[in-house]
C-alpha cells in the first residue's frame, strides 16, 4: 500500500505562480501555507501583498488576501488586526517594498507590537521592476540603476532590518533565515512557524527575514545563486534570533 | 436626546460613534485636533472600539483600508495637507470598494499654508481627492448639529455604496460651539458585507481585497462600476438647501458650509432694507445638485457665488448654468472669513449692474 509523503498544503493554492526559475518565494509561500496548516488557522487567517514580485501571493494562497500599496502592509496589518484581534494577520513583503517605501510602516508596527506576522524576502534588488538597486543591495553590487556597482560613499551602506528592529524596546520575535539549502529552508521553516505560533498566542509583533534568491535579476544559475547567498551575503548579513518574547536572542 | 453645548469637532467624534464607528486612525493637524482627542478617550470605551494614532497620515490611510477591508466602520480626521497624504490610500480604498468616513476640517493652503478656515479644498475633495477614475461623495454641514447629522449619515452612505464619503468641513466648523441634539436614527437597510475578507471558511470564494486589474478590460470594468455607482448617488443622494426662495429675487447666492451661514445673515440684513435675495445651498458637493440650482436660478438675473477660496465651486455654478445666467464671484481666502458687511457691499453693486470687487 502506498503512502502519501509529500502533498501540496490546503492552505496552498492549486495554481502556476509566475516566479522564475530558482527564486525563493515559491519555497518561502510553500513554508507559509505549511504553517497554516499545522496550526489549523486557514479559517482565521488573512493574508496582506505587497508591491512587487509578490504582488500576486493573493492568488497563491487558500486564504482571504488584502492587496497592499507599496510599503504599506504593515500599515494594512494592523488595522485588520486592530479591527478584528481574532484573525491571524499576515504581511508578506520584499526589500524595496519594506526597508525603502515601507521603512517608516514597519518600523512603527514594529514598535506598537502590532501583534501580526511579517514575512520579509530580502534578494537585494527589486525583481518586479526588472532589477534595480534596493537599500538592500550590496557594496559593489551591480543593478540596472547601480551600473557601476552600488557606491556605499553615495549612497550607504545596504540596510540590516532585523538590527534595526531589534533595536527597539518593544518585545517582539525577530529572525533571519536563508532560503539557500535544505538545512536552511528548515530553519526557517522552524522560524516562520515559530512567528505564526507566537501570534496564536497572541504574544508580540512576528519578524521573519529570508535572504532570497534572485537568479533572473543577479544574472546568475540557480545553484550560483544559492552559493552568492552563502559566500557574499551570509557575512554582511548573519543569520539568528535576533529578539524573542522571553529574552532568549540567540545568534547562529 | 437633550441638547448639550459642544465644539464642532467633538459633536461630530460623538456622532460617528452613535452611528457605529469602532475604529478610528488618524495623525494630528490643526484645526481638527479635537476629533482624535476625544475619541482616543471615548474609543477605549466601547466594545471593540479602537483608537490608534498612526505615524503618518499615509499610514492612517491605509489602517483605514485594513480595516474597513475587514468589515468594521471605520473613521479618519485630518486637514488639507494630511488629506494630500491620505490620497495614495483613499484611491486604494476606492479601487477597492471600500466602504470609509473621512473628514477635512479644511485650512488656508497650498503647502502648509495656514491654520484659519477656508474653503480651498474643494477641488481636492471633489475632482482630485486621488490617481485614478473615482469620486467620493462629499458632505459639507454648515452648522454643529448639520455635521452631526451628516456624519451619522456618512457611514451609511459609505456602506451603500462600498465607496469613501467626505465630510467637508473648515475650521469655523469644527472649533465652535453649539447646541447640539445627537438624534436616534432609524436604521437602514444595508446589504451584508460579504465581501469582507474575515477568513475563508469555503462558503463563499475568497475574499479579496484589491485594486490590481492587470487585464485592461477587467480594470475598465471597475471603473465603470464605479462609474455607475457615482451616477446612482447622482440620481439618489443630492441634498440641498434653498434659503428665501419662496418669492422674487434678482440675486441668487450660491454658498456652501460655513459661507453659506454667513450668507444667511446676510439676506436677513438685507430683507430689513426690503431687498429679497435667495440662498441656494448645496449639501453634497459630490454629486452636485445641478438641474436644482439651475431651477433656483430661473428667478435670478445674476447667481452670485461666494466662497472661502479663489473660486473652486464656481466650476460647479457654471457648469449647472450653462450659461443661462451670467454669475459673480467674490472670494476670501487663506483664513480670512468674509463679513456680512463685506459681502452686503457686493450684492449693493450687483444690484447697480456693476462688477463685484476680485476679492
Amino acid at each position: 500500500m502506498s503512502k502519501v509523503v509529500f502533498k501540496r498544503p490546503k492552505a496552498l493554492a492549486d495554481v502556476v505562480t509566475h516566479y522564475c526559475p530558482g527564486c525563493s518565494h515559491g519555497i518561502v509561500h510553500r513554508i507559509v501555507a505549511e504553517c497554516i496548516d499545522e496550526l489549523g488557522i486557514q479559517e482565521r487567517t488573512v493574508g496582506v501583498a505587497p508591491v512587487g514580485c509578490s504582488v500576486l501571493a493573493y492568488n497563491y494562497f487558500n486564504v482571504d488576501f488584502f492587496e497592499a500599496s507599496h510599503g504599506r502592509a504593515p500599515a494594512v496589518a494592523t488595522g485588520a488586526k486592530r479591527a478584528r484581534p481574532d484573525l491571524i494577520v499576515f504581511a508578506y513583503q520584499g526589500d524595496g517594498d519594506l526597508a525603502s517605501i515601507g521603512m517608516a510602516e514597519i518600523v512603527h508596527a514594529c514598535n506598537r507590537g502590532e501583534k501580526f506576522t511579517v514575512i520579509f524576502i530580502n534578494n537585494t534588488v527589486y525583481g518586479m521592476t526588472g532589477g534595480q538597486m534596493a537599500p538592500t543591495t550590496m557594496p559593489g553590487q551591480i543593478t540596472t540603476t547601480s551600473p557601476y556597482g552600488r557606491d556605499v560613499a553615495q549612497i550607504g551602506w545596504p540596510i540590516r532590518m532585523c538590527e534595526l528592529l531589534s533595536s527597539l524596546k518593544t518585545d517582539g520575535f525577530i529572525a533571519r533565515t536563508s532560503a539557500h539549502s535544505p538545512a536552511e529552508i528548515i530553519k526557517t521553516k522552524k522560524a516562520i512557524k515559530k512567528a505564526f505560533e507566537l501570534q496564536v498566542a497572541n504574544r508580540c509583533f512576528t519578524f521573519v527575514e529570508v535572504l532570497s534568491t534572485c537568479p533572473t535579476n543577479w544574472g546568475m544559475m540557480p545553484i550560483q545563486a544559492q552559493k552568492r547567498i552563502e559566500e557574499e551575503l551570509l557575512p554582511y548579513y548573519p543569520l539568528g534570533v535576533f529578539k524573542s518574547p522571553n529574552g532568549d536572542a540567540s545568534k547562529s | 436626546m437633550a441638547k448639550v453645548l459642544m465644539k464642532g469637532n467633538e459633536a461630530l467624534a460623538e456622532a460617528a460613534i452613535m452611528a457605529g464607528c469602532k475604529l478610528f486612525f488618524g495623525y494630528p493637524i490643526t484645526p481638527q485636533n479635537e476629533i482624535p482627542e476625544y475619541l482616543s478617550r471615548r474609543l477605549p470605551q466601547v466594545d471593540g472600539g479602537c483608537y490608534l494614532q498612526a505615524e503618518s497620515e499615509v499610514a492612517a490611510a491605509n489602517m483605514l483600508y485594513g480595516a474597513a477591508g475587514v468589515g468594521e466602520r471605520v473613521l479618519t480626521s485630518s486637514s488639507g495637507p494630511g488629506i494630500s497624504l491620505m490620497s495614495e490610500g483613499l484611491s486604494y480604498i476606492a479601487g477597492a470598494q471600500l466602504p470609509v468616513v473621512v473628514v477635512n476640517m479644511v485650512r488656508g493652503g497650498p503647502g502648509l499654508g495656514g491654520i484659519l478656515p477656508a474653503q480651498s479644498d474643494y477641488y481636492q475633495a471633489t475632482r482630485g481627492l486621488g490617481h485614478g477614475d473615482f469620486r467620493v461623495l462629499v458632505l459639507a454641514p454648515s452648522t454643529v448639529q448639520e455635521a452631526a447629522d451628516l456624519v451619522m449619515d456618512a457611514f451609511d452612505l459609505a456602506d451603500k455604496y462600498r465607496s469613501p464619503v467626505m465630510v467637508l468641513g473648515d475650521g469655523l466648523i469644527g472649533q465652535m460651539m453649539e447646541p447640539v441634539e445627537f438624534k436616534k436614527k432609524e436604521k437602514v437597510e444595508l446589504p451584508p458585507k460579504t465581501w469582507a475578507a474575515t477568513g475563508y471558511k469555503g462558503d463563499r470564494e475568497r475574499s479579496i481585497i484589491n485594486s490590481l486589474y492587470l487585464d485592461p478590460l477587467e480594470l475598465e470594468e471597475n471603473s465603470w462600476r464605479l462609474k455607475a455607482r457615482y451616477d446612482a448617488m447622482g440620481r439618489d443622494e443630492l441634498r440641498w438647501e434653498l434659503t428665501n426662495c419662496e418669492g422674487d429675487y434678482d440675486v441668487l447666492i450660491t454658498a456652501y458650509g460655513s459661507t453659506a451661514r454667513i450668507c444667511k445673515t446676510v439676506i436677513e440684513t438685507l430683507k430689513k432694507q426690503g431687498i429679497s435675495v435667495g440662498l441656494f445651498r448645496p449639501i453634497t458637493l459630490f454629486p452636485y445638485p445641478y438641474k436644482q440650482l439651475r431651477d433656483a436660478a430661473q428667478k435670478a438675473k445674476t447667481v452670485f457665488c461666494v466662497e472661502m477660496s479663489t473660486g473652486q465651486m464656481l466650476d460647479d455654478v457654471k457648469l449647472a448654468l450653462e450659461g443661462s445666467r451670467p454669475t459673480q464671484f467674490y472670494g476670501r481666502t487663506g483664513g480670512i472669513i468674509p463679513t456680512p458687511d463685506e459681502i452686503i457691499g457686493q450684492i449693493e453693486k450687483i444690484l447697480k449692474g456693476e462688477e463685484v470687487d476680485k476679492r
